[in-house]
C-alpha cells in the first residue's frame, strides 16, 4: 500500500494575510499610510460576493429580456414607439459617472496609502459621481413623464410595459448602488475614516455593471421597443 | 507539538443584549436555527393542512371542528366548499416546498454547518446573512396572511398557472388579494434565497481554512455550494416571474393572459399575454427548485452515512461530480412538467431526453451508497436509521419518475395521484428523512444534548413504514385514472377507489401524530437530554473538533489548520479508529485528498 507523508501546510502569518493581495475577506482592514495596496485591490470575499450577486442580476433581465420577446411574438397587438430622446442624454450622464468613479478611486487610494493628506479631490470626485448618478435618476423620472404626456402608460402597450418594466427595475437598481456610494463618503468623511478598500471596490463593480446594464437596456429597448 | 494554527481575526464583536443575541444577530449560528425554526413552525402548518385535506378527500361531507374559524365562507360548519380545499391544497403546497423543503436542509443546516466545515468563524457578509433569514420570515408572514384576507388563499396550486393566477378575484375566492400576497411572499422569499446564496459562495470558495482544499471540503460542504449556485440562477428568474404576475393583478397588464378570455360570463379586458409563458419561468425555476430540496439532503445523507459506516464512500469525487452533473442537467430538464401544455410534441423529446439522463448521475450516487454500505459495519442510530430510510424513498419515488419522463406515458399519468405520489416520495419525503438526519446527527453539537435515541427509532419506523403507506397508493391511484386536484371523487370510475382513499387517510393521521413524538423529542432533548460530549459520533470533519455548542467565533480565536480528507476512517489513529482533519497526525492512506 502507498504511503503518503503529509507535509506541513505553509503557515501564513498575520501580517501576511493582511497585507498579501487579496486577504481574507473581513480580516480585510483599512491600509496603513505607506502600504502598497492597490487601488483595485479588494478582498477575495468581497469580489466573490459582488460578481456572484451580478450573476443573479443578470439571470432576472436575462429572465425578463426572454418573457419580452416571448410576449412580442405572442400576439399582434405589439406597438412601437419612439423612445424618450432623454434617455440618450441620460446615457451620456450614466457613462460620465463611471469615468468621474475611476478619478475618485484613484483620489481615494492616494489618501488612504497615505500618499495625500487631504481628502477634499476623493470627496469631489465621489460627490460628482453621487451627483451624476441622481441625475440620471431624475432624467429616467423625466422620460416616464415624457412619455405619460403622450398618453403611454404600463398598461397601454406590452411594449410600454416592458419599457416601463425595464427602466423602473434599472433605475431601483442605480438607487442601490447611490446607497452604496452614501455609504462609502459617509466612512471616507469620518474624522478617522474607516472606509475599505474593499468597499469602495465592491461598489464600483456593481455601479460599472449597472452603466454596462443600462447600454444593453438601451439597445435592447431601441430594437425592440 | 507546536501550534501551527493561524490566529483569528474577529469581524464582529460578540453580541450583547437578548436582541442582538437572538433576534437580530449576526452570528452564522443562530442563523441557522432561526431558519430552522421558521422550517419547523411551516412544517406543522404544512402537516395540519395536509390532515384537513385528506380527512375531506376521505369522508367529503364530514364537519372537521373549528376548520369553520379558519373561514367562514370557505367551510360553513365545517365543510369545505370544494373552492377552499383548492386553496388549503394551494397553501400545503408553498410553505412546504418553500418555508421547509428549501428552508430546513439548505438555509437552516448550511448557515450553521458551512462556516464550521470549512473552518471559517462566520459567513464574510453577516448583515446580509441576517438580512436573508429577515426577508425570508416577511416572507413567511405574506403567506400566512393570504389564510386571513376576505377571500381567504389562492387556489392555483403552488405552480400558479396562468391564467386561472393572473385574473383576479373573478377566477374564484382567493384569486384577487390572496394570489398577490402569494405573488409577493414568493418574490420576497427569492431575494431571501439570493443573499443567502450569496454568502453560502463566497464563504465555500473564499473563508476557507489553511490547508481546506476543495476536494477536502466534506460532502454536505460540496451539497450547499452546488445548491447555492442552483438557487441563485433559479430564483433570479422566479422572481421576474412573480413581478409579472403582481403587474398582471394591480397594473392592468397582459403578460400572461390571453385575448378574447370569457370567466364566468364576463369578457376579461386583458389581451396578448401568453399563459405559456408563466409555465416556461416557473419550470425553469421549479425544476432546479426540486434539487435546491433534494441536494443538500444528499449531503447530510452522505454524511451521516461515513461517519456511522466508519469508512470513506467508494468514491468522494464521484459523488462530486455526480452532484455538480444534476445541477447542470437540471436547467436542461423542465420542459418535463409541460409535456400536455399543448408544446410542440418535438420539444417533448428534447425534454425527455436529459430527464432520462439526468437519473444517471443520480443512481450513480445511490449506487455509490448502497455500495458503500456493503459489507460495512454500519452503526445503527436514528440519524442512520433515516440516512437509509432516504436512500428507500429516494429509489422508491425516482422509479416512478423513469414512467413519467416519457411523454406517451405521461400523457396519461399527468395530472393524476402518480405524479402526486413521485415528487411526494422522490422530493418531500426523501428531504424529509435528510432532515430528520441532519437533526439527529447535528443537534448534540449544536444544544450540547443527545437526543434521546429511543424516542428517535420510533419516530422512524412509524415515519418509514407511513410515508410507505400514505404514497405507494398513490401510484395505484395514478394508474387507475384519479385525478390529482379534485376536493372529491364522484366520478363513477373513481367511486371504487374511495376505501383507498380512506386507508391513505388514516396513515396519514398516524403519520403525522408521529411527528408529534419528533417535537416532543427535539423540545425535551434540548432542555433535558444528556449531555453530549464534543464528538459523540467520532467524526472527523472540523465540526466535532470545536465544543457543543460552539463558542461564539466557532475556534475559539484560532483558526483550524487542515491536514487531511474528511472522512479518514478505518484508519489507525491515536483516537481510535479515525484521523480528525485538524490533526497533524501522519497516517498512511491511499485515498487522503490534496
Amino acid at each position: 500500500m502507498a504511503t503518503t507523508v503529509h507535509e506541513p501546510p505553509k503557515i501564513k502569518s498575520t501580517d501576511e494575510i493582511l497585507t498579501s493581495h487579496g486577504g481574507g475577506g473581513w480580516h480585510d482592514q483599512p491600509p496603513s499610510p505607506g502600504s502598497l495596496r492597490s487601488v483595485y485591490d479588494s478582498s477575495p470575499a468581497s469580489r466573490t460576493g459582488v460578481w456572484v450577486g451580478l450573476a443573479a442580476i443578470t439571470m432576472s433581465f436575462v429572465a425578463f429580456t426572454s418573457a419580452m420577446i416571448v410576449r412580442e411574438g405572442a400576439s399582434t397587438d405589439w406597438r412601437h414607439f419612439t423612445l424618450p430622446s432623454v434617455l440618450y442624454f441620460n446615457t451620456l450622464v450614466l457613462l460620465a459617472s463611471s469615468v468621474t468613479l475611476e478619478f475618485a478611486r484613484k483620489r481615494v487610494a492616494a489618501f488612504l496609502h497615505g500618499e495625500q493628506l487631504d481628502r477634499s479631490p476623493s470627496l469631489t470626485w465621489l460627490w460628482t459621481t453621487l451627483g451624476l448618478g441622481l441625475l440620471f435618476v431624475a432624467g429616467q423620472f423625466v422620460a416616464w413623464d415624457q412619455l405619460r404626456a403622450q398618453g403611454v402608460y404600463m398598461a397601454s402597450n406590452p411594449s410600454s410595459s416592458f419599457f416601463y418594466l425595464f427602466t423602473v427595475l434599472h433605475a431601483l437598481h442605480v438607487l442601490g448602488g447611490l446607497a452604496g456610494f452614501t455609504l462609502v463618503l459617509w466612512r471616507i468623511s469620518k474624522p478617522v475614516p474607516t472606509l475599505r478598500v474593499s468597499t469602495l471596490s465592491t461598489v464600483s463593480y456593481y455601479w460599472h455593471y449597472m452603466s454596462a446594464l443600462w447600454i444593453y437596456l438601451l439597445l435592447l429597448l431601441w430594437t425592440r421597443i | 507539538m507546536h501550534d501551527m494554527s493561524a490566529p483569528a481575526v474577529h469581524h464582529h464583536a460578540p453580541p450583547t443584549g437578548f436582541i442582538r443575541k437572538y433576534v437580530f444577530s449576526l452570528d452564522h449560528k443562530v442563523i441557522g436555527e432561526q431558519y430552522y425554526a421558521l422550517a419547523l413552525v411551516a412544517v406543522y402548518i404544512g402537516l395540519v393542512l395536509s390532515w384537513i385535506m385528506r380527512i375531506h378527500l376521505a369522508w367529503p361531507n364530514f364537519a372537521i371542528p373549528g376548520l369553520q374559524l379558519l373561514s367562514k365562507t370557505g367551510a360553513p360548519g365545517g365543510v369545505m366548499t370544494p373552492e377552499y380545499y383548492l386553496q388549503l391544497m394551494t397553501m400545503h403546497g408553498t410553505i412546504m416546498v418553500f418555508f421547509v423543503l428549501t428552508t430546513a436542509p439548505f438555509a437552516g443546516f448550511g448557515n450553521y454547518f458551512l462556516p464550521i466545515q470549512v473552518g471559517a468563524e462566520d459567513m464574510p457578509f453577516p448583515h446580509i446573512n441576517m438580512m436573508s433569514f429577515w426577508v425570508t420570515f416577511v416572507a413567511f408572514c405574506f403567506a400566512i396572511a393570504a389564510f386571513f384576507v376576505p377571500q381567504g388563499p389562492p387556489l392555483s396550486g403552488w405552480t400558479a398557472y396562468a391564467p386561472l393566477s393572473a385574473l383576479g378575484s373573478v377566477a374564484g375566492p382567493g384569486q384577487g388579494t390572496g394570489q398577490v400576497l402569494w405573488a409577493i411572499s414568493i418574490g420576497i422569499f427569492c431575494i431571501g434565497q439570493l443573499l443567502g446564496s450569496l454568502n453560502f459562495i463566497s464563504t465555500t470558495l473564499d473563508m476557507r481554512c489553511q490547508g481546506m482544499s476543495l476536494m477536502r471540503l466534506p460532502l454536505s460542504v460540496w451539497a450547499w455550494f452546488i445548491t447555492s449556485c442552483i438557487g441563485l440562477t433559479a430564483f433570479a428568474v422566479l422572481m421576474p416571474a412573480c413581478i409579472l404576475l403582481i403587474l398582471d393583478h394591480v397594473a392592468g397588464t397582459s403578460f400572461f393572459v390571453p385575448s378574447n378570455l370569457v370567466v364566468n360570463d364576463q369578457l376579461q379586458p386583458h389581451a396578448g399575454g401568453s399563459t405559456l409563458l408563466w409555465q416556461h419561468l416557473f419550470w425553469f425555476f421549479g425544476h432546479p427548485e426540486v434539487y435546491i430540496a433534494i441536494v443538500p439532503a444528499m449531503g447530510v445523507v452522505s454524511h451521516v452515512l461515513i461517519t456511522n459506516m466508519r469508512r470513506p464512500l467508494l468514491s468522494h469525487r464521484v459523488i462530486i461530480y455526480s452532484m455538480v452533473a444534476i445541477a447542470f442537467l437540471s436547467y436542461m430538464v423542465y420542459g418535463h412538467h409541460m409535456f400536455v401544455s399543448g408544446m410542440n410534441p418535438f420539444s417533448s423529446i428534447v425534454f425527455s431526453f436529459p430527464t432520462l439522463a439526468i437519473t444517471i448521475p443520480a443512481t450513480i450516487i445511490v449506487l455509490i451508497w448502497l455500495g458503500s454500505i456493503y459489507g460495512s459495519k454500519l452503526r445503527i442510530n436514528t440519524a442512520s436509521l433515516f440516512a437509509l430510510g432516504f436512500i428507500s424513498m429516494f429509489i422508491s419515488g425516482g422509479i416512478s419518475g423513469f414512467f413519467l419522463a416519457q411523454p406517451s406515458i405521461d400523457i396519461m399519468l399527468h395530472a393524476t395521484y402518480f405524479v402526486v405520489g413521485h415528487f411526494h416520495l422522490v422530493m418531500a419525503v426523501a428531504a424529509l428523512f435528510g432532515i430528520f438526519a441532519g437533526t439527529y446527527f447535528w443537534f448534540p453539537k449544536v444544544t450540547g444534548h443527545m437526543m434521546n435515541d429511543t424516542l428517535g427509532k420510533i419516530h422512524f419506523w412509524f415515519t418509514f413504514v407511513g410515508a410507505y403507506c400514505i404514497f405507494m397508493p398513490f401510484h395505484y391511484l395514478g394508474m387507475a385514472g384519479n385525478i390529482r386536484r379534485y376536493q372529491a371523487f364522484v366520478d363513477d370510475f373513481m367511486a371504487p377507489l374511495m376505501p383507498v382513499h380512506k386507508f391513505i387517510t388514516i396513515a396519514a393521521l398516524i403519520t403525522g401524530a408521529a411527528q408529534l413524538v419528533f417535537l416532543y423529542n427535539l423540545i425535551h432533548s434540548r432542555f433535558w437530554g444528556k449531555p453530549a460530549p464534543a464528538n459523540p459520533w467520532e467524526g472527523t470533519s472540523l465540526e466535532w473538533s470545536i465544543p457543543s455548542p460552539p463558542p461564539f467565533d466557532n475556534f475559539d480565536g484560532k483558526l483550524p489548520v487542515v491536514y487531511h480528507d474528511p472522512y479518514q476512517y478505518g484508519i489507525e489513529g491515536s483516537t481510535g479508529d479515525y484521523v480528525m482533519q485538524d490533526s497533524p497526525e501522519q497516517i498512511n492512506s491511499v485515498r487522503d485528498e490534496k
